[in-house]
């Protein structure tokens, strides 16, 4: 079969450093070929090139078997390329109809919208994608999973038939990702050609038919998923062996750390739970399951309704964050670009900023005592950053992740909560961040996971509570874990439910 | 040297000092254009002209940096006027009058900014509409208060206040200097300072990094009461009286400073060194335009032009 798509030889260099070094990417029609390499791999360079983002400096690109200049992103959608961004372009304040038909909207006499035939356009589309949604419903009100459709109905309405999806799982429970896929090989089945981007590798082998690997802006290899297993893609991503994915150390359990009396807040019902020092404790469940809500009580960040919980041993009832802090928690929070780092500071203030009192000086802060402070951190975990005043907008995922990780270090920490603490981030970064967990718990400090994969949690926890709607439906110790147990505790209340109507 | 190797410098002078050049071209232009404006005189004179905006521009550093906006500054200038007049003219003993009268006026300004934190905090009340609503309330009750005539017939030493020198330099800008100097130790080396720039860059991460944001937010809208309302007691002691009308639209003025100073609406960055310059740098384009007899409504489509390229500027340089 012809190529839809073929990249030949693309370079793309920035002052200092060689993005692209010839790299060539094909893409035939119905197929899903996935794309992987950690950050700074070039994969994003090569689909804003694709995408008409950024201007290549050497290489030739060809759509069905014909040279093409793709000079804007409006040229892209001429060419019938498009992107579809992990934060979606969509506009929140208008309805799923009018976002769908955006700047195309079918028009009666005076340029008035033909509302009717717009609706109707719009349903054939999801009905296209095996969705039924109500396309008069703002796009602001749905939730992550049903706004990826309507950007997906987009693409299909501009007739896209090359589609590149960045992480388009990473905001999605395992069901809704089922759904996707679904979606994915219906578009495959029209003959789109799709560009999956992943850093979780499961989905690579369920819906890829074949997978390139980019290493430091260069081809590491093509190959057909069938033919290569989990760990040789790791090694090529890497670029070296990874004895293990998930390098849990036996477990040292000390005292116990937290508990948590028939808490409730919200949807939280009868939450009680104990976690021990030197022990890392997951959190399993859906999203909105109530895992982040529960975090967000212990850091007293929400209010706590019902229930008792304790800190080593003392009663603790935080009225706001900074008496948890105080007290020795720290929250690594999900989405750390949104609410855990302050984006427009540097690593120094981005390290301090919890605990200045330590640094100052009378009024003042005292910027050696911080840089100390902070140099030994970076220096500790290893983050990697031209210096302490660099912004931390211009760091990789995985360091910024331990930049937050420093800030509670930096306010000494007795339990730490991670909420999806590798999400975004690559497998090598993926794997420190293991081994300082690792490290945390061996120091002493109480370490919880809250994650939505389930390899992660099995491959470091020592125990994993289960939550559904709100409950703990579950706790399972690191031997009996398994993926199946965790979803049917996870999905219990649902089936429940849903067995009822 | 070519036009090229020109261009490429001066933008890269731009993209490092940003406004500091726009001003440094002003004062140049001006200089050529009038001989009398690079006398110590006249510059002093700027500086007493620009400092009762400069003061104001100065708090709203403070609550702009936190992406909000204080549109009542204006009316909160007559106010404190009026209630510092209306204290000065209670029959007291000097010893007693002054103190009070200024202090009433500040205490003020403490309570306009504590009652627009409390509105923007705990009902979660946009800025806009809380300080427009402040606008209206504080300049109908100066009217309402005076029944609309100024109040005259002061104490003769208050007029000292905006009107003395000491060693040459009017006092008022001395206060602006203090003002200055006082609010960039605050925001570059205290705590409090780094939680301004924290909770406008993101409000949601700072709460969840430990701060109080509420009472960050709550601190800088009575810094910007306190400060509008001292530019209303210097604005008084010029005027030597208590004018329910002083003040009108300085709210545009002020932000227009602030903004050509590099300040970011959306908060999270920008300086009161860049403030000054911003003020001043509106007050040296008015004086510039006096000296040179243009008129004045010409003047505000001038000015209105400089602050469109000044800020223009401002963004090719970054």
């Amino acid at each position: 079969m012809n190529n839809l798509l073929s990249m030949n030889s693309i370079s793309k260099k920035y002052p200092g450093v060689t993005a692209l070094d010839a790299v060539s990417f094909e893409l035939k029609p119905g197929e899903v070929h996935c794309l992987v390499g950690e950050n700074g791999a070039g994969k994003s360079t090569l689909m804003k090139i694709l995408g008409g983002a950024v201007a290549m400096d050497a290489g030739i690109i060809e759509v069905s078997g014909s040279a093409v200049t793709v000079s804007s992103p409006a040229a892209a959608q001429q060419l019938g390329i498009g992107v579809i961004y992990q934060d979606f372009k969509l506009v929140n304040d208008l309805s799923v109809a009018e976002n769908v038909l955006l700047g195309q909207e079918p028009l009666r006499r005076w340029k008035m919208i033909d509302k009717n035939l717009m609706h109707e356009k719009v349903r054939q589309v999801l009905g296209q994608l095996g969705e039924e949604l109500d396309t008069h419903v703002r796009v602001g009100t749905l939730g992550m999973a049903k706004r990826q459709i309507v950007e997906i109905a987009k693409t299909l309405v501009r007739n896209m038939r090359i589609l590149v999806m960045d992480e388009p799982s990473a905001s999605l429970t395992e069901q809704e990702i089922r759904n996707l896929f679904q979606v994915i090989r219906r578009l495959k089945k029209e003959g789109v050609g799709i560009i999956y981007i992943s850093h979780r590798l499961d989905e690579i082998f369920e819906i890829g038919e074949r997978v390139t690997v980019l290493r430091d802006g260069k081809n590491v290899k093509t190959a057909a998923v069938s033919e290569v297993d989990r760990r040789t893609l790791i090694r090529w991503m890497v670029g070296r062996e990874l004895e293990q994915e998930y390098p849990k150390v036996p477990l040292k359990r000390g005292s116990e750390i937290l508990r948590t009396e028939q808490l409730g807040a919200g949807r939280l019902r009868d939450i009680s739970l104990g976690v021990m020092r030197g022990e890392i404790f997951g959190i399993a469940g859906l999203v909105g399951a109530g895992r982040s809500e529960l975090a967000h009580i212990i850091f007293g960040a929400s209010k706590r309704e019902k229930g008792k919980v304790y800190l080593d041993g003392k009663e603790f009832n935080p009225a706001s964050p900074s008496e948890a802090i105080d007290a020795g928690v720290g929250l690594l929070t999900e989405d750390r670009n949104r609410y855990g780092l302050l984006m427009q500071m540097n690593v120094r203030e981005n390290v301090s900023l919890s605990k200045i009192r330590d640094v100052l000086k009378g009024f003042r802060i005292d910027k050696t005592k911080e840089r100390i402070a902070a140099q030994g951190f970076v220096d500790q975990l290893r983050i990697k950053t031209p210096s302490l005043e660099t912004g931390v907008e211009t760091l990789s995922g995985g360091n910024r992740q331990k930049v937050v990780l420093a800030r509670w270090l930096f306010t000494r920490s007795k339990l730490l909560i991670f909420d999806e603490p590798t999400a975004g981030i690559d497998v090598g970064a993926k794997f420190e961040i293991y081994n300082l967990m690792n490290d945390l718990a061996e120091r002493g400090i109480g370490v919880i996971i809250i994650s939505s994969e389930l390899p992660e949690l099995l491959g470091m926890c020592d125990r994993i509570a289960v939550m559904c709607e709100g409950r703990i439906t579950g706790v399972l110790n690191r031997e009996e874990a398994t993926q199946e147990k965790i979803l049917a505790l996870a999905t219990q209340f649902n089936e429940a439910t849903s067995s009822v109507h | 040297m070519s036009t090229d190797q020109t261009v490429k410098k001066v933008s890269a002078a731009l993209a490092e000092y940003g406004i500091g050049v726009a001003f440094v071209l002003e004062l140049i232009l001006f200089a050529v254009l009038s001989p009398y404006f690079l006398t110590a005189e006249n510059l002093l004179n700027v500086t007493l002209q620009t400092s009762i905006t400069a003061i104001i521009a100065v708090g709203m550093t403070f609550v702009i940096l936190t992406a909000g906006i204080d549109l009542s500054v204006g009316s909160v200038v007559a106010f404190a006027g009026v209630v510092t007049t209306v204290v000065l003219k209670l029959d007291l003993s000097p010893m007693i009058a002054y103190p009070l009268g200024i202090g009433a006026g500040l205490m003020f300004g403490v309570l306009t900014g504590g009652v627009a934190g409390i509105f923007v905090t705990k009902f979660r009340i946009t800025p806009f509409i809380v300080t427009l609503a402040l606008m209206t309330i504080w300049r109908g009750l100066a009217f309402v208060v005076t029944e609309g005539r100024p109040i005259w017939e002061l104490p003769e030493g208050f007029a000292v206040l905006a009107r003395g020198r000491m060693a040459e330099i009017p006092i008022p800008t001395i206060i602006m200097l203090i003002v200055f100097g006082a609010a960039h130790f605050v925001l570059t080396q205290t705590r409090f300072g780094r939680y301004v720039y924290a909770v406008g860059g993101n409000v949601e991460a700072a709460r969840l990094a430990g701060i109080d944001t509420n009472r960050v937010l709550m601190q800088v809208y009575v810094i910007s009461g306190v400060l509008a309302s001292l530019g209303g007691i210097l604005l008084a002691s010029r005027v030597n009286s208590g004018q329910p009308n002083a003040g009108l639209m300085y709210e545009l003025d002020v932000i227009a400073a602030v903004v050509v100073g590099g300040t970011s609406l959306f908060g999270g960055r920008g300086t009161v060194i860049g403030t000054l310059i911003g003020s001043l740098l509106i007050g040296v384009l008015r004086n510039g335009l006096n000296l040179m007899n243009v008129e004045s409504y010409v003047q505000q489509v001038i000015v209105g032009i400089v602050i469109l390229l000044a800020v223009m500027m401002d963004r090719l340089g970054k």
